[in-house]
């Protein structure tokens, strides 16, 4: 039997995902704040990157990639909007078009037929060499979250060693500051 | 503003001056010893000796809860702010606004495991509205004023300031900010206009409204009480009330339908299962409130008034959120309500159902044989004392129900309870904090023996200031609330929660300096209670009451507001898992 707490409120709906930019104060434990928030109340975070985004280091972007039912989502950005030292919420997903970039170093080893294969798809993704040994490559991919996956994707089939990825950056499109 | 130099410790005692806080509950120690020192060298702030933490910021939030104004504390490092931390998270809960200052170890040992070094700002992140930790002197007065405007603005709630010794040693200059204008926070106190004309507008249109209200009338202010009142006399609607909004309406107004929820009225709740139009105002539809949500008042429309957002659609879906401060909100609809001249469509029918469900009297107990009934215990409290406007406290469990139920407040503030994190142990400070801000008048803790056994300490805090606070305790040697969900689900088996080796309450309070009463049979109740008004004194009564009494009605966890279970005799002994994993 499902126990009743684990039961949806709002059963109906289907997870989305979204993006959300949070623009906070460059202060320390705010991090932590957010962070917590999610733990603390169960959302999911997909991906989050953070960075000082102004000239005074005054102010910080975090961009949270999160997926949830629809009324999940406005809580999470209800709740993220309470805390003091957020200045702004913007649900990317929500305003419309914007622009989801992210970069990803990926290390392929191997020779001979496999490593000639790994540097023809990397070129086709347009991924850079940025290391290189005579038995492996790192490769520099960037793009949107589903063309990075698919990269490491066909990498696993070459000989795929590890992956670091930084997580979405995300902006909205047009010449508006969102 | 021309500024002054000082020590970090003076910054705190002058910032705290200006924002004209009279008295701080607190309790020393090594990380805070400069202040204590700034505050012993000055006439202008009172300092409260408690016995223990947890009891300096349950103190400060009954004064904050009684007096409308925010509570202060003081501790120091380490297991000071540790002690502290489940009266923050109470804070949260109930929306009470406070400000914990909290000592640290000097900044230069701060991450080295120093002796009482806790991470304070990462414990109570979580637990608080907001915290810092400052490292600058020259910051303390600035973060300071902003505290208190955040503790009290938009929702109230707790505030952390953790203050590194050096940084209390170290000497800068304290200016006397003007009004805080915040970077980021702007709470939202009107309003929108659009918004409030739908909700006048359906509120004139129902056949069945309700009015649904909370604890954020009551933070709200005293005019919010009043806006309340004036609201629900035009649109003729029945009231009801969380724990927490007890005594924002007046419980003798016919129109009061008593608290809701799983220890609420059956007519509460029943209006609130059958009404067309639900009007949340400063309430959160707390799983206390709602039973089974799925099943939570499935034909009406919602109309939800909060200064925070984030209730909003929460766990119940509504039709039209109000985001600002109930007291505004409610001032507009009074306004708009008047110039459109509307009518109340509310129709007999609706009344004479609520006639029907008040005539089961769902609260109606027989006072008979040689124990005492806690119901008729507290029923006769309330005949003695309604006449003096007294302040109650509880602590938390079958008792705070009783008193809830039994008691009946007419005016906001005379009510303090835990209702969110549901604290033992919190009455006795609370009491003796609104005692401070009250000095005159009659302040009574509602008590059980277990709870009070949590925070006994506070006796000596009482005696030592002289406050005049009575605690009545209804002893009936049970976590009773424990016990009672072991016989709804556990076949009565009753595993630790009877009280064993209880103390002799009477010597417990005489050896703090309390008078100390007992009260045993019925024809005792009266008298006792006549004794322990008539001593100018602390009082602490031990009314023993009927050993194995529940308290009904009662909605079981995870069941709608229609099986509700009103009588002992309904009760099965045990329930389905998935009702068993609801808390």
């Amino acid at each position: 039997m499902a126990a009743p707490n684990t039961r949806p409120l709002f059963p109906e709906e289907p997870a989305e995902r979204h993006t959300l930019s949070v623009v906070v104060d460059n202060e320390a434990g705010v991090l932590g704040r957010i962070t917590g928030l999610f733990s603390a109340r169960g959302y999911n975070i997909e991906s989050l990157t953070v960075a000082d985004i102004s000239d005074d280091h005054a102010v910080s972007r975090i961009t949270i990639v999160t997926t949830g039912p629809r009324r999940v989502i406005d809580q999470i950005r209800a709740q993220l909007d309470r805390l003091v030292p957020v200045h702004s919420v913007t649900d990317l997903t929500e305003l419309g078009p914007h622009v989801e970039r992210e970069l990803a170093l990926v290390k392929v080893a191997g020779t001979g037929e496999k490593r000639v294969e790994a540097l023809r798809l990397a070129d086709i993704f347009r991924a850079r060499p940025v290391d290189t040994t005579t038995g492996s490559f790192i490769f520099e991919v960037s793009g949107s979250t589903s063309k990075v996956d698919q990269f490491i994707a066909l990498m696993r089939e070459v000989g795929l060693v590890e992956v670091a990825r930084t997580g979405v950056a995300a902006m909205a499109r047009g010449r508006e500051k969102a | 503003m021309q500024g002054r130099e000082m020590s970090g410790a003076q910054i705190v005692v002058e910032a705290l001056a200006d924002l004209g806080v009279e008295l701080i509950f607190g309790y020393p120690g090594g990380a805070v010893l400069p202040i204590y020192d700034a505050l012993f060298r000055q006439a202008r702030i009172r300092h409260i000796l408690v016995r223990h933490e947890q009891g300096a910021v349950h103190a400060a939030e009954g004064y904050a809860r009684a007096s409308g104004k925010p509570g202060v504390v003081l501790v120091t490092s380490g297991p000071g702010a540790t002690n502290a931390v489940t009266g923050i998270t109470d804070a949260l809960m109930d929306s009470i606004p406070i400000v914990v200052l909290t000592g640290q170890v000097a900044t230069h040992l701060i991450g080295s495991d120093a002796f009482q070094e806790c991470d304070t700002v990462g414990i109570t992140r979580h637990c608080s509205k907001h915290n810092y930790l400052v490292k600058e002197t020259e910051r303390l007065g600035p973060v300071l004023h902003e505290a208190f405007h955040i503790a009290t603005s938009g929702r109230p709630g707790p505030v952390v300031v953790d203050i590194p010794k050096d940084v209390q040693v170290a000497r800068a200059t304290y200016r006397r900010p003007g009004p805080i204008q915040h970077r980021s926070y702007r709470p939202r106190v009107k309003g929108d206009l659009g918004a409030i004309e739908a909700a006048v507008e359906m509120l004139a249109a129902a056949e069945r409204p309700i009015l649904y209200t909370g604890g954020g009338v009551i933070n709200s202010g005293p005019n919010a009480a009043q806006a309340l009142r004036e609201l629900a006399r035009l649109c003729g609607a029945p009231v009801t009330s969380t724990l927490m909004g007890l005594g924002a309406f007046p419980a003798s107004s016919p129109q009061f339908l008593g608290m809701l929820g799983m220890h609420g009225t059956y007519e509460a709740n029943m209006a609130m299962n059958q009404c067309d139009l639900m009007l949340c105002l400063g309430a959160r539809f707390d799983d206390r409130v709602t039973g089974r949500v799925d099943a939570f008042s499935p034909d009406s429309r919602k109309i939800h008034v909060d200064i925070d957002r984030s209730s909003f659609n929460k766990t119940v879906r509504v039709d039209l959120a109000i985001e600002g401060d109930v007291g505004h909100v409610m001032d507009d609809m009074v306004k708009l309500w008047r110039a459109r001249g509307h009518r109340p469509a509310i129709t007999e029918d609706w009344w004479a159902r609520i006639r029907g469900w008040r005539a089961v009297d769902c609260l109606a107990f027989r006072q008979t044989g040689p124990e005492i009934l806690p119901q008729h215990a507290i029923a006769r409290l309330y005949a003695a004392v309604k006449d003096r406007d007294p302040i109650i406290s509880t602590e938390v469990g079958q008792h705070q129900m009783w008193a809830a139920q039994h008691f009946r407040f007419e005016k906001p503030n005379r009510w303090l309870t835990s209702g969110g994190l549901g604290t033992m142990g919190y009455g006795l400070p609370a009491a003796i904090g609104a005692q401070l801000a009250f000095p005159g008048k009659l302040v009574i803790d509602i008590a059980g023996e277990a709870s009070i056994l949590m925070n006994i300490q506070e006796l000596g805090t009482a005696a030592q200031y002289r406050l005049p606070v009575k605690v009545f305790v209804l002893n009936n040697e049970y976590m009773g609330m424990v016990r009672q969900w072991q016989d709804l689900t556990y076949e009565g088996r009753h595993a630790e929660s009877y009280s064993d080796s209880l103390p002799d309450f009477v010597q417990l309070a005489e050896a703090f300096g309390w008078k100390g009463l007992r009260i045993e049979r019925p024809d005792e109740l009266d008298s006792g209670i006549a004794e322990m008004l008539a001593h100018d004194g602390p009082v602490f009564v031990d009314c023993r009451v009927a050993r194995l009494e529940n308290c009904f009605p009662m909605i079981p966890s995870g069941a709608a507001h229609t099986e509700m279970l009103l009588a002992p005799s309904e009760v099965a002994g045990t329930v389905d898992a998935a009702a068993e994993a609801l808390v």
